[in-house]
């Protein structure tokens, strides 16, 4: 039994690199990387579009111990093509998965995707469905799989319906979680609907805060690297199992949540409707004060 | 996209027992670096593919300022280049010797 190194690196979650994070997750020195770098494991798709590759395709994936304990891990690296999926990305991600349900170990995602890859869109959206496939098998035989959002690109597209399977999400302010993104709601439905300019309206409509106080997030942490890893340690020991009875209760708390919010114009409407005293504050209150004023948040519980 | 290859005599070994080492990303004006121990200690290796035409001369020069100044022999260095100036390339050249010289836990 090797003795756990805690690990104290402060660290922005949000500014840091993909490799940064799993090494300020996981505890000190524990991490070990499948199919790295020096392997060259490229995209096959990017040089026909003349664009520069990245020898981990954009995700890193291996294994690491968080509290001792041995887990499986994959970070998405944001900045290289806005972390999105493309054959090689999505392979990585599956193959880790199955050898998660094969060696009963559990999961912690790293995202940070704008979605599937354009360049390698067929290839990337085939990756969404057989992830998906892969977290519900790998939950089925009693593995955790945990998502963490908190990167610049956000979690949106594939990645956020890859989110939607995981045991538990943990997400700090600076996430965000949907499945159109700004732009794309913008282009297909007009500025009207939404303007993809308006930060403000972008972070209380999709970020961290508006997802856990409407129950799609289970946890919510400081934009800080060992925030992020006591929330996992603790997300790690959730209930496990994913079955037909959890599924159906998560369809009906989505039936009521559209039924009380279904006709709201404006998230600040659904904070007042929570019950929150001054919902104008809550992008501006410190993390502190927001879990409380959170205290009668949606419930996030029958979720997954 | 362009790909250039270096094949240059370095004057200092890379000290450390790290067999490799990776820095920066492929994004808009950015790079990575992945360095590898595998050339002959007195020479240093390094391919490059980069996003940016024609600049030739001036990876030229900045590889040659590298190797001449740190120790880069026995190294294998194969950059993905996304465009970035070149003060940023020489920035993450010795990042990159610096991270594998560090010490292994």
């Amino acid at each position: 039994m090797t003795a756990v190194t805690a690990n104290d690196v402060s660290l922005s979650w949000y500014e840091a690199s993909a490799r940064q994070r799993i090494d300020a997750l996981v505890d000190a020195g524990s991490f070990c990387e499948f199919i790295g770098p020096e392997l060259r494991e490229i995209s096959p798709h990017l040089s026909i579009f003349d664009l520069p590759a990245q020898f981990d395709d954009g995700i890193v994936i291996g294994r690491g111990r968080l509290d001792g304990a041995s887990v499986l891990v994959a970070a998405q690296e944001g900045r290289f093509m806005g972390g999105a999926f493309g054959e090689v990305h999505g392979a990585k991600l599956t193959g880790l998965l199955r050898a998660a349900r094969t060696l009963k170990q559990d999961v912690v995602i790293l995202f940070d995707s704008g979605g599937v890859r354009l360049q390698e869109a067929n290839a990337g959206e085939l990756a969404i469905a057989e992830i998906m496939r892969a977290v519900i098998e790998a939950r089925r035989a009693r593995v955790n799989v945990v998502g963490l959002i908190g990167g610049r690109a956000g979690c949106y597209g594939g990645g956020s319906l890859i989110a939607g399977t995981c045991s538990r999400l943990i997400i700090s302010e600076q996430g965000r979680l949907s499945v159109s993104g700004p732009e794309v709601i913008e282009t297909n439905k007009g500025i009207e609907e939404f303007d993809s300019r308006d930060r403000a309206l972008v972070w209380r409509t999709m970020g961290g805060k508006h997802r856990y106080l409407i129950g799609g997030a289970d946890a919510f942490v400081e934009d800080e690297a060992l925030a992020f890893r006591q929330a996992a340690i603790a997300a790690l020991g959730a209930k496990r199992g994913c079955n037909a009875a959890a599924l159906e209760a998560e369809q009906k708390r989505l039936e009521r949540r559209l039924q009380r919010f279904g006709e709201v114009e404006d998230a600040i409407e659904i904070w007042q409707t929570l019950g929150i005293d001054d919902p104008t504050d809550v992008p501006a209150l410190p993390t502190g004060a927001f879990l409380r004023a959170a205290n009668d948040r949606e419930n996030a519980d029958d979720a997954r | 996209m362009e790909k250039l290859s270096f094949r240059l005599s370095a004057p200092k070994r890379a000290g450390g027992t790290r067999t490799q080492a990776i820095v920066g990303v492929v994004a808009s004006g950015n790079l990575e670096v992945l360095l590898e121990r595998a050339s002959p200690a007195d020479t240093c290796t390094i391919d490059i593919a980069t996003a940016a035409n024609g600049f030739g001369a001036v990876w030229d020069a900045v590889v040659r300022d590298f190797v001449a100044r740190r120790s880069a022999g026995g190294l294998r260095i194969s950059i993905n280049d996304g465009g970035a100036r070149p003060d940023t390339v020489a920035l993450r050249l010795a990042q990159g010797v610096r991270k594998i010289e560090e010490p292994e836990r």
